[in-house]
């Protein structure tokens, strides 16, 4: 059965590697300084999508991000494992967006794909941590979803058994197709980059990149089809300029506050073990740390 | 971490100028990229393409294979019912390198591989090494399909390397209990049947993965015969069965790389190439490649030796300042830093003489070459064969001095299990005994002492122009290369065998030593980062010329009887 794979990903800045200047003084992230990757969930998201892909021949992967139109990298990325091609949601209307501007605007891409079997996307990305996204495409698509998936079980008679990691244990569900499946940190690591599509597919360019690119480029572009990332606006996956961008977003930041966990007071207790550890739980629970 | 891009060295011997004819000659003028889409447009294409790929190799080990190597070190390797069990992590490092194409590398396209050079894939070898030196062996070992390329027919090529591309593994099944360093003692039995395959019986010995997919077979097939000519190469397909795994050795070092014995009942096997050429032919080819991958793993050690021992000085404070500000830790340091760069600028300097005369002998598969191309494959082919024993014998004894001094700036932390250099230490003893102990390399090695290959080399090298902030080093090298000639004189005019058989080391050692001096000279010369290594080198190689030459000046060849036993 071969099957059409969406996966949504995301570039997003490198937080997990932070220094000094990565936030500006008004407390938004100084995108400069941080290094744009791959949102390491998304690529987790990935790796489902084509061991699904691996089982499932002629089945193909295609990419979605919304972002600046450097975003196509992460196309490429994907391309460079195994994904068969993406598209770069971009457009200066869509500027600006919270969760849910964001995930109106992905599921009207979504929607032009048209045909899809199943979606696959992060828990959440590191730099905004909402985990909002992925569920909120869902309901504008009014079909099922799947979150905290570690590991997708089987995908058989247009249903997806998926198992789920929560906080408490697992727990194995079974889905109709079509439906949003968002993967956790917890499932398998993506699949390195191959030699061979690394070659291959390195200088697949989006339209606005071919722009920039030498002639070379573009006559390789115009002979080899699969290197084209597709390139959508607003207006061309039909987006109501109401609901995307800005003016799509309720959200609001009022203020950033940095806030430094500073210890106030220290609290040492001796004795034998058993008695210290005794105390110390004692402690723990009326403070209200843990129970 | 990334083992390549953290790396700027390697970037520098990949941009070496000889590359840019070595990568048009083996793309065959960018042709291939008509039939591939993954083949260079051009030179700067293919250099983007080897830089990508190696980057991929340098982060699998800068992360999974590195995090790996401790475990397999403990857990290692082992055999139920008669087949090799990897330890988990050797696995994992397989499995990774095979989903990221790193297997088949030096291929052909047409089956499978990536094309690339010997320089990149060797560049490979050096960081595989670097993160996991036991699991260097069995994906170096890739290294096999080049003999089934060189010289099996059109149908085997076509059944096997698509397989070793795809990453299934390969051995190299030649030494027995009674045939180590003297392979012609072979007594594996190869019998022909009436079909034309053969049938294996026997016994092999000291096999790394000695439990692959793909073996490539020493066997007598010659009955009667007793040396090196009665000998044949084939090929062993494990899905046919036949061969077990009867033990593997508890080893030292490299202990996720499983050592064999192996049993062989009527296994079948094909031949690969004509009959008696096994040992005097292939295997030879097979053990020319086989040594540069070791001096790559030997430069890899050494650089995982430098960077231990380094960051622990840094880091380690005794009497109130980081032991690396004491001019005994940080002369240590310098001089593993020259081993390291001595030995590799070697090792990218054979790997190019390799390509170049490889590419040429593929290039006559395909047509006649002239006159002046078939002149410079043999000039090529030459140095390749002067230069690898030099670089593997060399190398690997380097790369067990930068063990050994990295445990002694580590002190007695170095001496407990809890830091990486213990383990660096044992995988280092290996190189400079398999594929040939050093003593071997310098028989190998000697003929270009005497016949003057090496002296040719370093005058070809003094010719090259320097700035003259390096001059002095100049200088000294040219002085060395009378010192090295005249100890040769003294040694080969003797006309004695067991006199020059004696000296050889000294001799090689001089010769390899002035020679990466110079090598080390033109990378200052292109890169003032090696300036500093290209001074404490030749350093270190003034004093042990002027040490060899008073040894060889003061000694009578009648002395030996002294060093000979009762």
């Amino acid at each position: 059965m071969s099957l059409n794979i969406v996966v949504l990903a995301k570039q997003v800045p490198d937080t997990r590697n932070v220094g000094k200047d990565a936030m500006k003084e008004d407390g938004t992230i100084n995108r400069a300084a941080l290094p744009a990757i791959f949102n390491p969930e998304d690529l987790n998201a990935l790796e489902q999508a084509l061991r699904l892909k691996d089982i499932n021949p002629g089945s193909t992967v295609t990419v979605l991000t919304m972002g600046l139109p450097r975003a196509a990298e992460v196309i490429r990325e994907a391309m460079y494992r195994g994904a068969d091609g993406g598209i770069v949601l971009t457009d200066r209307a869509l500027g600006g967006a919270d969760t849910l501007a964001t995930s109106y605007s992905l599921a009207q891409a979504v929607k032009k794909i048209g045909n899809y079997d199943i979606i696959l996307g992060g828990r959440q990305a590191i730099d905004g941590d909402t985990a909002q996204v992925g569920p909120q495409i869902a309901e504008k698509l009014g079909i099922p979803q799947v979150t905290y998936a570690e590991e997708i079980i089987d995908l058989s008679n247009g249903h997806v058994t998926v198992k789920r990691r929560l906080e408490n244990g697992v727990e194995t569900v079974k889905a109709p197709l079509p439906c949003v499946v968002t993967v956790n940190g917890s499932a398998a690591e993506c699949r390195p980059r191959n030699a061979k599509l690394l070659q291959r597919f390195k200088y697949a360019l989006s339209p606005s990149e071919a722009k920039a690119a030498d002639e070379r480029a573009n006559a390789l572009l115009e002979a080899r089809p699969a290197l084209a990332i597709k390139e959508w606006g607003a207006d061309f996956v039909e987006a109501d300029p109401q609901q995307i961008g800005l003016a799509g977003s309720p959200t609001k930041v009022k203020t950033v506050e940095n806030v430094v966990f500073t210890a106030k007071e220290n609290l040492q207790i001796d004795g034998s073990d058993e008695t210290a550890i005794d105390e110390l739980m004692k402690e723990l629970i009326a403070n209200h740390t843990i129970g | 971490m990334n083992f390549y891009t953290d790396n700027p060295d390697l970037r520098h011997h990949l941009s070496h100028p000889l590359m840019e004819k070595i990568v048009a000659l083996k793309e065959r003028d960018y042709t291939d990229a008509e039939k591939y889409d993954y083949a260079p447009l051009d030179y700067a294409d293919a250099m983007d393409s080897y830089n990508k790929v190696l980057e991929v190799v340098g982060e699998l080990c800068g992360t999974t294979i590195n995090d790996n190597a401790e475990g397999v070190d403990h857990q290692g390797p082992r055999v139920e019912n008669n087949r090799v069990i990897y330890a988990d992590g050797t696995k994992e490092n397989l499995e990774l390198c095979r989903k990221a194409g790193l297997m088949g590398m030096a291929m052909p396209r047409r089956y499978g591989g990536l094309n690339f050079p010997i320089t990149p894939y060797i560049m490979a070898a050096d960081i595989v090494s670097r993160a996991d030196t036991g699991f260097e062996n069995l994906w170096g070992l890739q290294d096999c399909a080049e003999t089934i390329y060189e010289f099996a027919n059109e149908d085997q090529r076509q059944r096997f390397i698509p397989r070793v591309c795809e990453g299934e593994t390969m051995s190299m099944d030649l030494t027995e209990p009674d045939a180590g360093s003297d392979l012609q003692s072979v007594m594996l039995k190869a019998t022909e049947q009436p079909d034309g395959t053969w049938r294996l019986n026997g016994v092999k010995r000291f096999i790394t993965n000695g439990d692959s997919d793909i073996h490539l077979v020493l066997a007598r097939s010659e009955e009667g015969t007793k040396d090196g000519r009665g000998l044949s190469m084939f090929i062993y397909d494990k899905r046919d069965g036949g061969v077990n795994v009867r033990r593997i050795e508890n080893k030292m070092g490299i202990k996720g790389s499983p050592t064999c014995e192996l049993t062989y009942k009527n296994a079948k096997a094909e031949l690969c190439g004509q009959r008696r050429l096994g040992l005097i032919k292939y295997v030879m080819a097979l053990m020319n490649g086989a040594r540069l991958g070791i001096a790559a793993q030997s430069v890899g050690v050494s650089e995982r030796a430098y960077r231990e021992a380094l960051s622990y000085a840094k880091e380690r404070r005794q009497f109130g300042k980081a032991i690396i500000e004491f001019p005994a830790v940080y002369e240590m340091l310098a001089v593993m830093k020259a081993r390291l760069d001595a030995s590799r600028t070697l090792l990218y300097e054979t790997a190019r003489f390799v390509d170049m005369y490889k590419i040429y002998e593929d290039i006559a598969r395909e047509r006649d070459l002239s006159k002046e191309e078939r002149a410079e494959m043999k000039r090529y082919s030459k140095l390749a064969d002067a230069c690898t024993p030099l670089v593997k014998g060399l190398g690997s004894e380097y790369c067990n001095q930068n063990a050994y001094d990295a445990i002694q700036i580590h002190g007695g932390s170095g001496f407990m299990k809890d830091y990486a250099c213990e383990r660096v230490y044992r995988d280092a003893r290996i190189t400079s005994i398999y594929e040939g102990t050093t003593q071997l390399q310098v028989v190998a090695a000697i003929r270009h002492v005497t016949t003057g290959t090496y002296l040719n080399m370093m005058h070809e090298y003094e010719s090259r122009p320097v700035n003259d902030k390096l001059q002095h080093i100049h200088e000294i090298l040219v002085g060395l290369t009378t010192e090295y000639e005249h100890a040769v004189a003294t040694v080969a005019g003797a006309k004695d065998q067991a006199y020059l058989d004696f000296m050889a080391r000294r001799l090689v050692e001089m010769a390899g030593g002035i020679i990466m001096s110079y090598l080390l000279l033109d990378d200052a010369n292109r890169n003032d980062s090696f300036a500093h290594s290209a001074e404490v080198y030749a350093k270190m190689t003034q004093a042990d010329v002027a040490k060899h030459a008073e040894f060889i000046r003061s000694f009578e060849p009648s002395q030996l009887s002294a060093y000979k036993p009762e």
